[in-house]
């Protein structure tokens, strides 16, 4: 008997196609628009975790200042030194490498263009804590280091703008009063988790930053990569520890330095986006009731039409439950088939927006199971009101209805 | 007469309440036996529809007694009275009322649906019906594709394929042309005389129910009179006209 019901809505609806069709838009657009929305919130949410692992995986960056968060350095407090680094390295377990990094905005002149960038300071370990690669050339060389060398190791961008197609290797590039060696290029990672272009730099030995364009051993911030597996809290407590007894506060001063683990940003980040996508799809989840709304005001209309119908079918012996289900499955079988229509709607939608968008694309199954779900239980809800009114109708008024 | 099929016994039919109150039936005493053909005819408002829906268990007697096989129908719950007209009863109506756009054989199987009968019975069935009423042959055309008399035909086909006790047929003829009706009237007739269905039919037409061989007469709620027709109206044309035999 089921089966049979089943069979007579997909008749029915069938039967009259063009109204089946705009009966069941609203849980269409409905359900498209929440699985969307939530794939390419999830994309984003992906895409914003990439970025941030990109600065490097198990990282924690040092600076002076009290200020928190991905803000500049604080004015006033003191800066590092190169030893702190190494003080760090020998002293905490569990550290796997520390870069010492100093920076300087510079406007760099090489192949008779110039360029505003900013010119970082540090060493071969910068490699492993930001999670940098080359694209063409080498690393500094031991001695290079120590020595300050005039060598340098331009971001994809910089060499962009200064050398155009060429690989720029073995040229000179101009900083300030010095010039340099272009002994490697940055392997390009792209855009930051803040906007940034990561690759809008030039990298020397940190000594050659300090003597001949800052002019002071100042260090910015230390890069601590941490071994994996290791416990970042104790090791930031440590590292606090540490830091405190080098810059000799008293016990009761406050940390004149701030320490940012890019595992904590990247749950922030990745939190926001998710509490964005969570509101969005519940705004488009609104959309999937006002459908509901849509189905049962085409099947009280479908009811009151097909009065004599029913009229003739509750003659020749159905029953009440049987008129009820025939007209509940019709609505159930609408609504289901809106969902899988929005289903397909919201695939193709979300993998072209996310191309757009530059998310990656990320298939769903949860999200796509429960709208289509969610969209059945719509129509059970809904067309429950009308098929009861089917099912309660007198045979002969009913007959007798033009 | 012995054991009736049906029998009304003070049945009467109240509408409204108060003021508006109307007594559509006002104690009907009536039996028919399996097999009669019984026309119920009466000006309009006599009451007669309001019969045919009570002996069609569609309604219950605001009061009195209806017994149809033994069972006391205005006893019955809505859903057993369905169950019985499943069972027993087969409908036709003035204006057909065929499914539009379903095909003359799904419309036809509709009543065994409801009996949970398997697709092959249902289809078999409905193409017997369609068949025995000179539809073999139109099984796919739709109700808009065939004539005023096919249509009835196919109502007919309907009422028959669940193979009922009674048919019920309110004013069959009443949307045909004479030609039609005739055919009609030939088929209703051949349906009480060669399977011995019982046929309780309303009309207005005294050519319609002269085919009866029992004509009840209804006046202002009450039966005036009940009579035997000795000499039904002859086969004038065969019952199933060569030119609808096939398509």
């Amino acid at each position: 008997m089921l089966l049979s019901t089943l069979f007579l809505a997909l008749r029915s609806i069938r039967r009259n196609l063009l109204r089946s069709f705009l009966t069941i838009l609203g849980i269409v657009i409905g359900v498209s628009a929440v699985i969307t929305m939530v794939t390419l919130g999830n994309g984003a949410t992906l895409a914003v975790q990439m970025q941030i692992s990109s600065l490097g995986t198990n990282l924690l960056m040092v600076r002076p200042g009290q200020r928190q968060g991905p803000g500049g350095p604080g004015g006033g407090a003191p800066s590092f030194k190169e030893a702190d680094a190494d003080a760090i390295l020998s002293q905490i377990g569990g550290v796997a490498a520390v870069a010492p990094e100093a920076r300087a905005g510079a406007t760099v002149i090489g192949n008779g263009r110039n360029w505003s960038t900013s010119v970082t300071g540090s060493n071969d370990t910068w490699f492993v804590t930001g999670n940098w690669k080359l694209a063409s050339g080498r690393e500094f060389t031991d001695e290079e280091t120590q020595s300050g060398a005039a060598v340098c190791i331009v971001g994809e961008t910089v060499r962009r703008e200064i050398y155009g197609g060429t690989r720029g290797l073995g040229e000179q590039l101009r900083i300030k009063q010095f010039s340099c060696e272009v002994i490697g290029v940055l392997a390009s990672k792209g855009q930051g988790a803040m906007g940034n272009d990561q690759d809008d730099t030039v990298l020397v030995p940190l000594r050659t930053l300090q003597r001949r364009v800052t002019g002071n051993l100042r260090v910015n911030s230390l890069l601590v990569s941490m071994q994996d597996g290791s416990d970042s809290t104790r090791l930031k407590a440590a590292l606090r520890d540490l830091l405190r007894e080098r810059r000799k506060l008293a016990a009761g001063d406050d940390d004149n330095f701030n320490i940012l683990d890019t595992q904590q940003l990247a749950d922030t980040l990745s939190g926001t986006t998710k509490v964005m996508t969570t509101l969005l799809g519940a705004v488009a989840a609104v959309s999937l009731l006002v459908g509901g709304i849509g189905i049962m005001n085409i099947m009280l209309v479908s009811v009151t039409e097909r009065t004599r119908e029913i009229g003739l079918r509750l003659a020749i012996g159905a029953l009440e439950r049987e008129v009820l289900m025939q007209f509940l499955i019709e609505a159930v079988t609408l609504a289901a088939l809106g969902g899988l229509i929005g289903i397909g709607i919201a695939t193709v939608a979300s993998f072209a927006l996310a191309k757009v968008m530059g998310v990656p694309y990320l298939f769903d199954p949860t999200i796509n199971m429960l709208s289509f779900v969610f969209s059945a239980c719509i129509g059970v809800v809904f067309g429950y009101f009308p098929a009861r009114r089917a099912a309660r109708m007198d045979p002969i008024e009913a007959l007798r209805h033009e | 007469m012995s054991e009736a099929l049906i029998r009304l016994r003070g049945v009467t039919k109240k509408y409204g309440t108060g003021q508006a109150e109307l007594m559509a039936l006002k104690g009907i005493d009536l039996d028919v036996a399996a097999g009669e053909f019984v026309a119920i005819m009466g000006p309009s408002g006599s009451g007669k529809s309001t019969a045919m829906n009570i002996l069609g268990c569609l309604d219950t007697p605001t009061a009195g007694q209806y017994l149809f096989h033994g069972a006391h129908v205005e006893a019955l719950s809505r859903d057993q009275r369905a169950r019985l007209r499943r069972r027993y009863l087969g409908f036709v109506f003035q204006g057909f009322n065929l499914l539009a756009r379903t095909s003359a054989q799904e419309n036809v199987e509709l009543p065994l649906l409801y009996r949970g009968e398997s697709a092959t019975v249902r289809h078999a069935a409905a193409s017997r019906a369609l068949q025995s009423v000179g539809l073999g042959g139109w099984e796919h055309h739709t109700p808009g594709e065939l004539s005023g008399g096919q249509q009835q035909r196919v109502a007919i086909a309907r009422a028959i394929v669940t193979e009922p006790a009674v048919v019920l047929a309110d004013e069959p003829t009443g949307n045909l042309d004479t030609q039609r009706s005739e055919e009609i009237m030939e088929l209703l007739r051949a349906l009480n005389v060669d399977h011995g269905i019982t046929v309780l039919m309303v009309t207005h037409e005294h050519d319609m129910a002269a085919y009866a061989r029992r004509v009840v007469h209804f006046v202002d709620g009450r039966i005036e009179s009940d009579v035997p027709n000795p000499h039904p109206a002859a086969p004038r044309a065969p019952a199933v006209p060569a030119q609808v035999q096939a398509p």
